[in-house]
């Protein structure tokens, strides 16, 4: 599946314990507090490794999440927005993590811009219904498919360093 | 100043306006004969062999003893969930047969890109496909009614209202729908679907074409007796391609308007016998395109299924069960475990060979051709006692937002 420094950062997350979704009242705010432990952890342990990558918030009931993610190549920052809902099945099925602003632009996306994510990564997160959460879709899912598209879209001329973000 | 490509989106947005107000002035005149190719509404299905008839053909099924109502057909509602390869053809031909009502729920539009599918045409692309796909059903045949829904199921707010649709769209407002069809192209869907059929009881069809074109599926699915899609892991049709040359660098999926035809066709069929009652319906049929190998099978109900609408509808099933009088013998259901399944694809997650069997739970006994996407172990919870949780927490879910949002 993963590389090494992958695998370690997942295992690093804790795991979750509630499986709740977002139809269930008091248990989904249960499960929510869990998934902002698991992505305040992992956001930490990322910045302690000098590899911070994502910021992600959601709306009160917790149901649509946006952020933004971002990727170092040759020493300049290229950063995205990200926005996902969450299923009504969640956390049997992991939400589908959209980049809008990529859309069309490679062929590793399905509409409305959502990553196409590897075969490794649905048996994955079935196996570990419902330990995973929002932190190891990040790390399992949108950081490999930004390490492998990003530098290509940058080498095609499709994505370009934006002036202003700092790099 | 705009640019040559705001110009031709602007031209297009403006073409797809004029086709939206030349559909409106035409399904404006229903029975009105002067466009030519407008027929008028029939109130009663006629066997009259004519040239006028479009149900002549459909009616002569009755006569030769295939189906003993084909008239029954316009008392039934079906709902179709996704409007794209698959789904845009069962609503085609559906509407052909002269279904009594179809629901139509698709969030995406029409794409050039769908081109190489059926049945959507150029001049749609940029409009909703349930709008586009009204407007042609609609003139193909007006005796249909037809109720469209453009949004995305699997989120909450409108998955509440496509729960209250299914289980109060019918012909006969507040009458459930007949039987749902899902011609979604995704998991997540999928999902939402099987959810809502097992907590409305509610009979479906699934439908699926794999991502490399070359199989697909259909199954159905009675709440309680028939195993659900939550039941067991995604079951695929083995289109026995060495997955080491299956090259999947670079693209998601590719489509074959001839493999969604056909499982289209299949779809359609089985549902015309389902509602018709001629035949033998089908509860699960797969094409491997391949090798042209159709396996078909049967799966009951998983007791220990994680839905639990569908361990619930199971129950009321036993019961049933052992109420109804005793007559012919149930036959098959057997959930082996399968040592060596040659057709089988082995999604390798894990790293080692170690890690490979930890990860891989039974399969289950298959027929020849079809397996499951991937396997879950027996014990999910094995990671040991020390498995790193989240800790419990004094913080309230505000707090812990806010907390994020300092990062
Ligand atoms: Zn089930």
């Amino acid at each position: 599946m993963a590389d090494e420094a992958t695998r370690k950062a997942v295992s690093e997350i804790p795991l979750l314990k509630t499986n709740s979704g977002p139809r269930d009242k008091e248990l989904w705010v249960q499960r929510l507090k869990e998934e902002y432990l698991a992505l305040i952890k992992y956001v930490e342990n990322n910045k302690k490794a000098d590899n911070d990558w994502f910021r992600l918030e959601s709306n009160k009931e917790g149901t649509r999440w946006f952020g933004k993610c971002w990727y170092i190549h040759d020493l300049l920052k290229y950063e995205f927005d990200l926005e996902f809902d969450i299923p009504v099945t969640y956390p049997a099925t992991a939400p589908e993590v959209a980049i809008p602003e990529l859309d069309g632009k490679t062929a590793k996306m399905y509409r409305g811009g959502k990553i196409c994510l590897t075969d490794h990564f649905k048996p994955l997160w079935a196996r570990n219904v419902p330990k995973f959460g929002l932190a190891h879709l990040m790390a399992l899912g949108l950081g490999p498919w930004l390490a492998v598209e990003v530098p290509d879209l940058i080498a095609k001329g499709l994505v370009q360093h934006k002036e202003q973000q700092s790099s | 100043m705009a640019t040559v490509e705001e110009l031709k989106l602007r031209v297009q947005e403006l073409e797809n306006e004029l086709l939206k107000c030349k559909l409106r002035q035409c399904s404006g005149s229903d029975g009105d004969d002067s466009h030519g190719h407008h027929r008028p509404r029939i109130e009663k299905m006629s066997a009259e062999v004519v040239d006028s008839n479009p149900y002549s053909r459909l009616m002569a099924l009755k006569r030769m003893g295939i189906v003993e109502d084909y008239e029954k057909i316009r008392t039934y509602t079906v709902a179709v969930v996704g409007v794209g390869g698959v789904g845009s053809v069962t609503a085609e031909m559906l509407t052909r047969c002269g279904i009594g009502k179809l629901l139509l729920f698709d969030y995406d539009k029409v794409e050039l890109a769908n081109m190489n599918r059926l049945f959507f045409q150029p001049h749609q692309a940029g409009l909703s496909k349930v709008e586009a796909a009204e407007h042609t059903l609609r003139n193909i045949n007006p005796d249909v009614v037809f109720e469209t829904h453009n949004y995305n199921i699997t989120t909450m707010d409108n998955f509440t209202h496509f729960m209250e649709r299914i289980s109060h769209g019918g012909l006969q407002e507040g009458s459930p729908v007949d039987l749902v069809l899902s011609c979604v192209d995704n998991f997540e869907a999928r999902m939402a679907i099987n959810a809502a059929c097992n907590e409305l009881g509610q009979i479906w069809m699934e439908s699926g074409v794999s991502e490399n074109a070359v199989s697909g599926h259909i199954q159905l699915i009675i709440p309680g007796e028939t195993a659900c899609f939550a039941c067991a892991p995604p079951l695929v049709v083995a289109a026995n391609i060495d997955e080491k040359t299956l090259k999947r660098e670079g693209v998601c999926a590719a489509s074959l308007p001839t493999t969604m035809g056909v499982v289209a066709g299949i779809l359609v069929q089985n549902v015309l016998k389902y509602l018709l009652r001629f035949g033998t319906v089908s509860h699960y049929l797969g094409y491997n395109a391949m090798q042209d190998f159709f396996p078909s099978m049967s799966m009951k109900a998983n007791p220990q299924c994680e839905d639990r609408y569908c361990r619930e509808r199971q129950e009321e099933f036993r019961k049933k069960e052992v109420e109804r009088p005793k007559q012919e013998v149930v036959e098959e259901e057997e959930q082996v475990v399968h040592e060596d399944n040659e057709w089988g694809i082995e999604l390798v997650s894990e790293v080692t060979e170690e890690e490979l069997r930890a990860a891989s739970g039974p399969v289950p006994d298959l027929p020849e051709g079809i397996t499951v996407a991937y396997t879950i172990p027996e014990e999910r919870a094995t990671r040991g006692p020390e498995e790193d949780t989240v800790p419990e927490t004094e913080q309230s879910l505000e707090e812990l937002m806010a907390q994020m949002r300092k990062m």
